[in-house]
């Protein structure tokens, strides 16, 4: 016999779908398959079957290759090489459950570290931006519900976040939009000829690096003022059109993607898009949103904006937080040598890194979490497996509408690992014990 | 548990009528008992100090969404605020909106130890939940917001008060909610459209009802379940010249209602921060204080309690599920605005502000909070709040006090402004010589709230039998002080206790106590309708499914749990 498990939430993407049925074998230890799942997550949820998965912590040797040590002696390695390191950097957090993170933000608390996450090389201009101007925004129902005018920005969901279209913006039928996609209008604006954009209504194919400049534009052409005849690659016609189009809508929301936050321009660009959003607020009813990416990027944002009032890049080496993105972000404290070890957890630096970083993380002390083998396993000194968040221990995640969703376990994780969130109250006790406190 | 006696102190307990007489205090098991009661106590010598129950908070915006965005996006908010950890002390930040860490602390600092959250978006209760879970020594508890929830609207709109009730009690218990809250009822469903709803009588677009049946009707539905507290208010028409007429029309949806409640208030409305709903003209121009008409109806009907909502002219952060106002505000200021429209329920709003001693508008609003705790009648329904952020700081509390305890550092306040003449031209204050004693304080920070609350089984006052929350301030109220002395005393309490437990030693922070949160539990009759509504809603509207809504019981560590019994 086998049970299906419903309402489970897909612990991959910023969507956190929570509709989906996951079948286990009748014991509760073997998941047979995923429904209502893109194939992404899907695959999340089928990777941690794998046969071959590593199940137990393991150090690396002189030679290079990997000898198996028991999670005490892990914990030993991290507590120590946090304790002695003067400031070590702490990273990742955008795949676990906040209550990981919380209790990693005490260690890093304890021990004086750089807290940083996943947007520190994707939204984190995002947030910078939000800092300046605000944001304008709401949940992801709203725009089921009201939203007739829908612009996505730099940003591809079509592969990146599978079911957004289907689950929130594009073809639901919510109550005022009882005529789903046939009621909306869609636009996209991509330099390139993606999946997405090839649905749209309009497709701005606007010059690459450009972003600032439409961006503008359609602050100018919202007020009716005079656009030279192409700007950003894009007729001066297309873009009075498309400002008419979003002015006349009821409700007009912006999805925005790192095509434009890692673009040239970064926080400028965002700075931008919410102040068309603020200006569309003049004539309609209009909001914006980051599309995140990892499923709970933007819970570590929230947790570290409770406790020390930051969302990302926060340095705790002088006793108290700091935060000051171009110096304490980890990829310029790496390339500047500033910190001396390095922790990771619920994230990959080794493959999204610039190579100068990842090699500095080869040179120093280091440990990762993780329950996949990843190209950030590679470059580490110890390597603690652990159980999936979401699918094999529950916890809470944030949605990129910052909805707190709480995830479900649906399998036992292999016999005898542990969750994050065990092996850091370990380290932080262990750190304690160390420090005498 | 060790054992406390706070000797000889100067108490003010309105509970017991102890009006600063020299009383000692026991504490025993986490409560306060007869003197006789104790073996081997502690003891503090309060000689020649002031001696009252914890503070209790009725608003606050402490905790949750709007609260994180605005730490979050205001990184200038740190500037010089950072503390680093220190003993048991946890690194602490933040001046208008601080993190969860100082929350806590600078509370128990001012010797309050129960605090509300004032606004809690359903969806987003699990968020509320972690940042109480994570504010130290604070028993806290969150009213979810139900002005503008689509159930409410359309059960409303067709007089269902059972139904409503049905609804509210489901929603409490999912969201491990307190109580009742209501913010601009109907006007921040409006703002979906980016609309509005001025006054209680401009029907809210599409739903078909009325801001005025929304209130009315919410009123009933809380009697009908006989909640702890009483609705809790928050009208149409917030910060606007000339509003005071839609405040007084809220104010009497109220009457002829009696309390239902086996909790001990006496108010079936509590209405909040009155001060940004008492403004007369109708220009910023000609802006001036309506808080005698204000007060005139309070103090005639003693179904209704208020707080002030003190504005203290600081920088700080406004926030409210008030969206439209929050929109606002950012075209008068031109400050960055975040907005956060929640599906079906709610939204929010934050805007930086800053009340300036040289603007004349700052200055009467200034004028208006004062007013209304002056001419308060009974201090047992008019409370001490500045709606944290909103008007200002909750550190200001003792300021508030010094201003409503002295004439002198009222006029010192006057001189300081840049309009003084316009403001007293525009107010009333100059001309009231009322100075509060401590006393009327402790109505309007303890007593009075703990009862509003229907709390007056736990905290407000210092009879056998409460909880042991007891605050020790270094002023002697007997000899001569300067108006400043009270602010310094009353920001810095000499020793607290929460529960029993000393959090506050000699001034410092001595202990990261053991915070409950406290929820409502109301047991109603079954209802099939509304659960089938609450089904249907769920599949066709939300983007969270039902069975991933319920805040779990685990993100409540120490949860307090109220019960109430409406099924008759
Ligand atoms: S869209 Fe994202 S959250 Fe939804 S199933 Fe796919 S990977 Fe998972």
């Amino acid at each position: 016999m086998t049970k299906t498990v419903t309402d489970v939430i897909c612990p991959f993407c910023g969507t956190l779908c929570d509709d989906l049925e996951v079948v286990v074998s009748d014991d509760g230890e073997e998941l047979l398959e995923v429904y209502n799942a893109c194939a992404i997550g899907a695959e999340k949820f089928l990777h941690s079957q794998a046969k071959d998965r590593i199940t137990r912590p393991r150090m690396r040797q002189e030679d290079g290759s990997w000898k198996e040590i028991s999670y005490d002696e892990a914990i030993e390695y991290t507590a120590r090489m946090l304790t002695e390191a003067k400031k070590p950097l702490m990273y990742g957090w955008s795949s676990t459950n906040c209550e990981a993170q919380a209790v990693g933000s005490e260690i890093g608390e304890a021990v004086g570290a750089v807290m940083d996450n996943t947007a520190t090389v994707c939204h984190g201009t995002s947030l910078i931006a939000v800092q300046d101007i605000g944001i304008p925004s709401c949940t992801l129902g709203e725009v089921k519900n009201r939203a007739d005018r829908i612009l996505f920005w730099g940003c591809n969901p079509a592969h990146a976040h599978p079911r957004h279209m289907s689950r929130y913006s594009i073809f639901p039928r919510g109550f005022f939009t009882g005529k789903g996609h046939a009621g909306r209008k869609m636009i996209v604006v991509d330099p390139r000829p993606t999946d997405t954009a090839s649905m749209a209504d309009v497709h701005l194919q606007i010059e690459q690096g450009r972003d600032y400049e439409l961006l503008n534009a359609l602050r100018v052409a919202f007020k009716g003022e005079k656009l030279p005849d192409v700007v950003a690659g894009i007729p001066k016609e297309k873009i009075y059109e498309v400002a008419e189009t979003l002015k006349s809508g009821r409700f007009a929301i912006i999805f925005f993607g790192m095509g434009v936050t890692q673009s040239l321009g970064k926080n400028h660009n965002i700075d931008e898009a919410i102040a068309v959003t603020r200006d569309l607020n003049e004539y309609t009813k209009a909001a914006i949103m980051p599309m995140r990416g990892h499923y709970n990027v933007t819970g570590s944002g929230q947790v570290w904006g409770w406790l020390f009032g930051f969302p990302y890049a926060v340095d705790l080496s002088r006793g108290f937080a700091r935060y000051n993105p171009g110096e304490t972000t980890s990829n310029d404290l790496l390339r500047r040598d500033e910190v001396d070890a390095v922790f990771v957890l619920g994230s990959d630096p080794g493959a999204h890194f610039p190579f100068s970083s990842v090699k500095k993380i080869y040179n120093r002390p280091s440990v990762v979490i993780d329950p996949h083998e990843t190209p950030t396993t590679e470059v580490c000194k110890v390597h603690v497996p652990v159980a999936f968040v979401g699918v094999e221990v529950g916890g809470c995640a944030y949605r990129m509408d910052n909805v707190p969703i709480e995830t479900r376990k649906v399998v036992e994780p292999p016999e005898g690992m542990m969750t994050d969130e065990e092996f850091l109250k370990r380290v932080l006790g262990r750190v304690k014990e160390i420090q005498g406190v | 548990m060790a054992e406390y006696l706070i000797k000889n102190g100067f108490v003010f307990d309105p509970v017991q009528g102890i009006k600063g007489d020299a009383v000692d205090v026991a504490i025993k098991d986490g409560k306060i008992v007869e003197t006789t009661a104790l073996s081997s106590p502690k003891v503090i010598d309060a000689t020649g100090k002031t001696v009252m129950a914890g503070g209790v908070d009725v608003h606050a915006h402490v905790a949750g969404p709007k609260v994180n965005t605005g730490r979050n996006f205001r990184p200038e908010d740190k500037l010089f605020t950072y503390k680093p950890k220190n003993g048991i002390e946890r690194m602490q930040g933040g001046f208008s909106v601080p993190t969860t860490i100082r929350t806590g602390y600078n509370y128990a600092r001012m010797g309050y130890t129960t605090v509300m959250e004032a606004a809690m978006p359903p969806l987003y209760a699990r968020h509320t939940h972690e940042e109480m879970r994570d504010t130290p020594i604070l028993d806290q508890g969150a009213y979810p917001v139900f002005g503008n929830n689509w159930f409410v609207l359309e059960y409303l709109k067709n007089h269902e008060i059972e139904n409503a009730a049905a609804y509210i009690a489901w929603l409490l218990r999912v969201t491990k909610g307190y109580a009742v809250k209501v913010v601009n009822p109907g006007g921040t469903e409006a703002w979906g459209w980016g609309l509005n709803c001025e006054n209680v009588h401009d029907p809210v677009p599409y739903f078909d009802i009325t801001p005025a049946q929304i209130i009315k009707g919410l009123i009933e539905a809380n009697e009908y379940l006989g909640l702890p507290h009483s609705m809790h208010m928050h009208a149409n028409n917030l910060g606007n010249p000339g509003n005071y007429t839609t405040t007084l029309d809220s104010f009497k949806l109220s009457e002829g209602i009696k309390p239902n409640s086996k909790f001990g208030r006496d108010q079936v409305m509590h209405h909040t921060h009155v001060q940004f709903h008492s403004y007369g003209g109708d220009s910023w121009a000609n802006m001036e204080s309506k808080a005698k008409e204000i007060m005139d109806y309070v103090n005639s009907h003693d179904n209704i309690t208020i707080d002030i909502g003190q504005v203290t002219l600081d920088e700080t952060t406004t926030m409210t599920a008030d969206g439209p106002f929050e929109h606002h505000l950012t075209e008068l200021n031109h400050l960055k605005w975040a907005n956060a429209d929640v599906e079906l329920e709610t939204a929010a709003g934050v805007v930086p502000y800053v009340y300036s001693p040289n603007i004349k508008v700052c200055g009467i609003q200034w004028a208006i909070g004062l007013e209304l705790a002056l001419l308060a009648k009974d201090p047992m329904r008019v409370f001490i709040t500045t709606d944290h952020p909103n008007a200002g700081l909750f550190i200001r509390y003792p300021r508030i006090m010094k201003w409503l305890m002295s004439t002198e550092a009222r006029e010192q306040q006057f001189d300081a402004f840049k309009h003084k003449d316009k403001v007293i031209d525009a107010t009333n204050l100059a001309g009231i010589d009322r100075e509060l004693g401590l006393y009327e304080i402790a109505q309007m920070t303890r007593a009075g709230t703990a009862k509003s609350l229907g709390l007056s089984h736990l905290y407000g006052g210092l009879a056998p039998g409460l909880e042991a929350d007891v605050a020790v301030y270094d002023f002697n109220p007997n000899e001569p002080y300067v108006p400043d002395d009270i602010e310094k005393a009353f920001l810095n309490a000499e020793h607290v206790f929460k529960a029993g437990v000393q959090v506050v030693k000699d001034h410092e922070i001595a202990s990261n106590g053991n915070k409950r949160t406290l929820w409502v539990n109301a047991k109603v009759n079954e209802n099939p309708q509304v659960m089938r509504d609450v089904k249907e809603k769920f599949l066709r509207y939300y983007t969270v499914n039902l069975n991933n809504y319920e805040v779990a019981g685990h993100y409540l560590p120490n949860s307090y749990v109220i019960e109430v019994d409406a099924t008759e």
